[in-house]
């Protein structure tokens, strides 16, 4: 069994990131394990621009993007090895990969859980109907399109309007495929405005809000479409069907963290967003073990992924220094119009930042940050949206040391 | 004439309005939260530019394709035009992040570059 300060599991954006900064604040043993043949996790298949304008000031693609992170690593030549699949972490930081090499087993002093997130699927949505080929979740497709030049469709409808599902419209309209339409279940869409008018609008692709897939035909190939409006819960109302001819569906209806190392760990999650449940120091209900990115909460921008992890790699670089970190005993609660927030533990002696999505869009509303009866903060905003992530730093001589804090959205 | 834009400069996705003069002359823009959306809007008002990224055919690499980006906006009703002549290029691997595939691309201001490395077939990555 080797012995190695800190493992890190993945090599995207968050654990080269974390891994990096790591090194700079003086960490050597340590070790990125990544399942994939190249370093980069998503960002090589996300082949648009647009990221790194809060980094690097400058907007770059994302294969750019991981290079930054991957070249630095090379450059100070971090331990780190790809085809490496962590197949267990245990409660005692253990961790079990499959390598090019056999089986490797490690005993960590810490481990930093940056695994990303998967996409949900048809399954996870229900959706009655047949179960032909040609439906696609949007990175399977982006996969497809942008790393193994396969053409996914000739004819194709959307379902969900995540970034990627818009980002995958523009795609394949620029290849040559005819996207009908994208329909969303809610009543906003679930991507950045931007993406609604650089990747539909500009090729008038309509997007219908309200409206799910309820059924799905097709004899070996995807051939036809039902999709009808929602109310209010929901529920498809009888008599708005619209019927569709198309050869694929392509899903961009959400995200999940990838935990099932962080559970097999005996992590504990948490409810809202289905990552771990985290205290200020990105440490999980397991000492030692960490987690930040994407297996953490679901970002919108892959810069507040890397900051993240990096702010991870500074907490792990103190625990590794002095075996423990500060006490975190205050629990930070979502109240009312908060969907999910991190962290919820913190120390209340150190500067944090809470991250949060709001459950709907509101206009003109106040985030109020309270404790034992007392507003800490209150940050007046113009319109908040779910797509959009809220970072609210705090500052610690604005905190008790005891007492729950609240945060809502009025 | 009003209209209303989303900026897409930045993911802020601000809700700007521009209004022009009979000319076709920008007057006034409102909503935007800084300088950038300014120009954006002035800019699509007047002469609307979008940047692409699309990827290009590499023979005999470790992957089909590589990525690649226009390193300025071109005219949104050239985009498809642009498509047309990448869809052409071929390469032969190994290709390097950052090389330009296509210099000042149908002659519009901006060069194709490639945006990932793309190592031959058969050699350590």
């Amino acid at each position: 069994m080797e012995n190695i300060d800190a493992v890190i599991i993945g090599g995207g954006p968050a654990g080269l990131a974390a891994a990096v900064e790591l090194w700079n604040r003086g960490i050597r043993n340590m070790l990125v394990l990544e399942r994939e043949h190249c370093f980069g996790g998503i960002l090589r298949q996300c082949i648009h621009d647009g990221f790194g304008l809060t980094r690097f000031h400058e907007t770059l693609s994302g294969p750019e993007y991981a290079k930054r992170f991957i070249d630095k690593a090379e450059e100070l030549g971090i331990p780190r090895m790809v085809d490496a699949s962590v197949i267990s972490v245990s409660e005692d930081r253990i961790v079990k990969a499959v390598t090019q090499e056999g089986l490797k087993v490690i005993r960590a002093k810490a481990v930093i859980l940056a695994m990303g997130c998967r996409e949900r699927t048809r399954g996870a949505l229900q959706i009655p109907g047949e179960r032909p080929s040609g439906i696609f979740t949007a990175g399977v497709a982006q996969a497809y399109m942008n790393l193994y030049n396969r053409k996914v469709g000739k004819e194709i409808v959307i379902l969900g309007s995540g970034d990627i599902g818009m980002i995958m419209a523009r795609r394949l309209t620029l290849e040559g495929a005819h996207v009908q339409a994208v329909y969303e279940i809610m009543p906003f869409a679930s991507g950045l405005p931007r993406n609604i008018s650089q990747c539909l609008n500009d090729f008038h692709i309509p997007l219908y809000l309200s409206h799910t897939v309820t059924d799905i035909r097709g004899k070996g190939r995807l051939e036809e479409l039902t999709v009808q409006k929602v109310d209010r819960d929901r529920k498809p109302i009888p008599g708005t069907e619209i019927i569709h001819k198309c050869d694929t569906l392509i899903l961009s209806v959400g995200l999940i963290p990838e935990n099932e190392l962080s559970l097999g760990a005996g992590v504990l999650l948490d409810s809202g967003t289905k990552g771990a449940v985290t205290d200020e120091h990105f440490q999980t209900s397991r000492k030692g073990i960490f987690a930040a990115g994407n297996v953490l909460h679901v970002h919108d921008l892959v810069d507040f992924v890397s900051l993240e992890a990096e702010e991870l790699a500074d907490c792990v670089a103190r625990y590794l220094k002095d075996k423990e970190l500060p006490e975190c005993s205050v629990s930070v609660l979502p109240g009312k119009g908060v969907g999910q927030m991190v962290p919820r533990k913190i120390s209340g002696t150190e500067d944090v930042t809470v991250s949060l999505r709001v459950t709907g869009k509101m206009e003109n509303c106040t985030i109020r940050v309270m404790q034992n009866g007392r507003e800490v903060i209150s940050r007046k905003m113009k319109k908040a949206l779910p797509a959009e992530m809220i970072r609210i730093p705090v500052k610690a001589d604005m905190l008790d040391q005891n007492g729950d804090v609240e945060v809502s959205v009025l | 004439m009003k209209k209303k834009l989303i900026c897409i400069v930045c993911p802020n996705g601000c809700e700007i309005t521009a209004e022009t003069d009979g000319s076709g002359k920008v007057i006034s823009v409102e909503g935007q939260s800084c300088s950038r959306g300014r120009d954006y809007a002035v800019q699509e008002m007047t002469d609307p530019r979008r940047t692409l990224t699309t990827s290009i055919r590499i023979e005999h690499g470790q992957m089909p394709l590589a990525s690649v980006r226009l390193t300025a906006p071109v005219p949104k009703d050239m985009i498809f035009k642009v498509m047309d002549c990448i869809r052409k290029i071929r390469m032969n691997a190994p290709v390097k992040s950052g090389t330009v595939a296509v210099r000042d691309i149908l002659g519009l201001g901006a060069d194709l570059i490639i945006t990932r490395d793309v190592p031959a077939e058969g050699t350590e990555k």
